[in-house]
């Protein structure tokens, strides 16, 4: 993970906040940091996911393949993780620098799904012995703030929660030979049931206490983190020890409790909002064409916010829409809503910085 | 025909977003995103890099590392005498790798790397605080970057764009010229106005108000009626920064 250099003192004045429950950005030792969740994000996946944790960015797509099955186990499908530490998101991650952490990422996510609870892989199974599916679910992180697993884990129940596997039909003629078809309807399709699905809570020791959600900083001070993943019933599936220092087995103990009953209550709001996110459906804008701006803008610092643009687009018809940009980019896309038969005359009407 | 603009089919176009800038016929746009270019007389704040024969390397969020030489710092003691072999084995002593220090800046090198200074009490090695990193563009240039915020906090605004909070300093410590820093617990009333003030001037960066000690205490007052970890939440965010907006252009007016 991108590491920050911390002085001395920088480190003693942490340790104390920790010890006194008052983290650099006044959070408590359990508090995590404003999280942004947006699903349906990637239009040829199956189901995909980003989220925003403090300037944590994480995208995970979800593609549903047909393929056999596990010698094993006949009757499940399975779920291939792959985590790609994108070069964007750290120096470090430059060229093949981020594949040992994409490595390890990876390796936790197998260990942390693979119970028989967590996803019902027997709904995967689509002929036994011979045909299932397989979950190929795409971790891409954009930029990296600490926190890396816990936010890969909520986007991947996300992306899980997001994702519309299509029904199949088998069907079997004269000699025996099974063929598999796909329902021409786009929207007949199946959903997994998420509700088992754990999330990752890392706990890392400072001083004498732990914190969740530590931030680049706090991780520079801690020599030894606990990563757990919890389910909402508080059943634990996977315990990692990682770094450097040692811990003793109360303040395991301590922390596994507290783990526990954090990634407890992260579970019911997640699915609250999920659900409500979905609920919005059609009301969200969906991305049909591209429109170049050429380069050239010139804007007043004073009035510019955190390099986002935002335009109100307005055409005949619809009311405006408001899209926002990021205006640090040399070419700037400018994606629209646009029926399919019409050529919709957009001007850009206002501009608000 | 300045730095950030070019001719396109007789028409003068900005390659970059920023500021214009104007002087007679030469119109430049200066970038918000970059980074620090360094001016002689700028107070910025660094971080040690490396340690090398009779100089250290300073990190300044600039294109170069800056320099640091053994002959810009204060001795020990304010001595004033030629740096020996001894003093030159003893800079680690001093500074370390990962330190921070604040510094002014002295020249600057043929190809653009600054030569920083210390050689003032004000300067030297910062003990316990914060370090808040902003763009270098929205630091307003003034005449001191030292202030001692009514709030109970004392900030220096690096025009490199790296802010350092950290708590007031009792008189008894004035004296000791940076080499002595303190890790003595700071109370938690201190460290609550020291995580408003960080937040405070995250959302200020966000917003690209620009900098300086009237806007960040403004923010700071602001912001007092929510609770310190709502301050970057975006609506609440939005809020303050309205007010504080408002409040300035008050102030000016």
């Amino acid at each position: 993970m991108a590491a920050v250099q911390v002085s001395e003192a920088e480190k003693v004045y942490i340790m104390h906040g920790v010890r006194d429950d008052l983290r650099l950005d006044g959070r408590g030792c359990e508090d995590y940091r404003h999280m942004e969740i947006e699903t349906d994000v990637v239009s040829n996946t199956d189901g995909s996911a980003k989220i925003s944790l403090g300037h944590t960015d994480v995208l995970v797509g979800v593609k549903a393949e047909i393929g056999k099955p596990k010698a094993m186990v006949p009757d499940e499908g399975y779920l291939e993780f792959f985590v790609d530490c994108s070069a964007n998101a750290t120096p470090e991650f430059e060229g093949r620098g981020g594949e040992e952490l994409g490595v390890e990422l990876s390796n936790t996510l197998y260990k942390v799904f693979n119970n028989r609870q967590s996803v019902d892989l027997r709904s995967l199974c689509i002929c036994p012995g011979e045909n299932c599916w397989v979950l190929y679910v795409d971790v891409l992180l954009l930029q990296c703030d600490g926190n890396l697993f816990d936010a890969i884990s909520i986007a991947i129940k996300a992306a899980l929660f997001n994702t519309r596997i299509p029904k199949v039909h088998i069907s079997e003629d004269e000699e025996g030979v099974k063929e598999i078809e796909l329902s021409d309807d786009p929207y007949d399709c199946m959903r997994l049931n998420v509700e088992n699905v754990p999330c990752i809570v890392t706990l890392c020791k400072i001083g004498h206490r732990h914190v969740v959600d530590a931030t680049l900083q706090e991780k520079a001070c801690s020599v030894a983190s606990l990563l757990i993943s919890v389910t909402h019933r508080g059943t634990v599936t996977c315990v990692r020890k990682m770094g450097g220092g040692s811990l003793d087995p109360e303040s395991i103990f301590e922390m596994t409790e507290a783990g526990k009953r954090v990634g407890k209550a992260l579970h019911a709001p997640l699915m609250e909002l999920l659900q409500k996110e979905e609920s919005l459906g059609k009301k969200r804008q969906k991305v049909l064409y591209l429109f170049f701006i050429f380069p050239g803008m010139v804007l007043s610092s004073h009035q510019c916010p955190a390099g986002r643009l935002v335009c109100h687009v307005s055409s005949e018809e619809d009311p405006p829409a408001a899209v926002s940009l990021d205006i640090f980019h040399p070419i700037i896309a400018l994606l629209l809503p646009v029926d399919e038969d019409q050529t919709q005359q957009v001007l850009i009407t206002a501009v608000f910085l | 025909m300045g730095h950030g603009t070019y001719m396109d089919e007789d028409r003068l176009t900005a390659s970059v977003a920023g500021e214009v800038e104007r002087v007679n016929k030469l119109i430049c746009v200066r970038p918000l995103k970059t980074r620090y270019n360094g001016e002689v007389g700028d107070v910025v704040i660094g971080r040690i890099t490396e340690v090398q024969q009779k100089r250290w390397k300073v990190e300044t969020n600039s294109r170069l590392d800056s320099v640091l030489l053994l002959s810009s710092v204060n001795l020990p003691g304010g001595e004033l005498r030629r740096r020996s072999a001894q003093d030159e084995l003893a800079m680690r002593d001093y500074l370390q790798e990962g330190d921070l220090i604040s510094a002014e800046v002295q020249s600057i090198f043929s190809d653009g790397a600054l030569s920083l200074h210390t050689r003032s009490l004000k300067y030297g090695k910062l003990g316990q605080g914060v370090l808040v990193l902003v763009s270098p563009s929205i630091v307003k240039r003034q005449k001191t970057h030292f202030h001692n915020l009514p709030c109970g906090a004392s900030i220096i605004l690096g025009n490199n764009g790296y802010v350092w909070l950290y708590p007031t300093p009792g008189h008894q410590d004035e004296e000791a010229g940076g080499y002595y820093t303190s890790m003595e617990p700071v109370s938690l009333s201190d460290r609550e106005v020291i995580s408003r003030l960080r937040n405070c001037l995250l959302a200020l960066a966000a917003h690209k108000v620009l900098l300086y000690d009237t806007s960040v205490l403004y923010c700071y007052e602001a912001s007092l009626t929510h609770q310190i970890k709502d301050i970057l939440k975006p609506e609440i965010m939005e809020e303050i920064i309205l007010e504080t907006r408002q409040r300035l252009v008050e102030h000016e007016g």
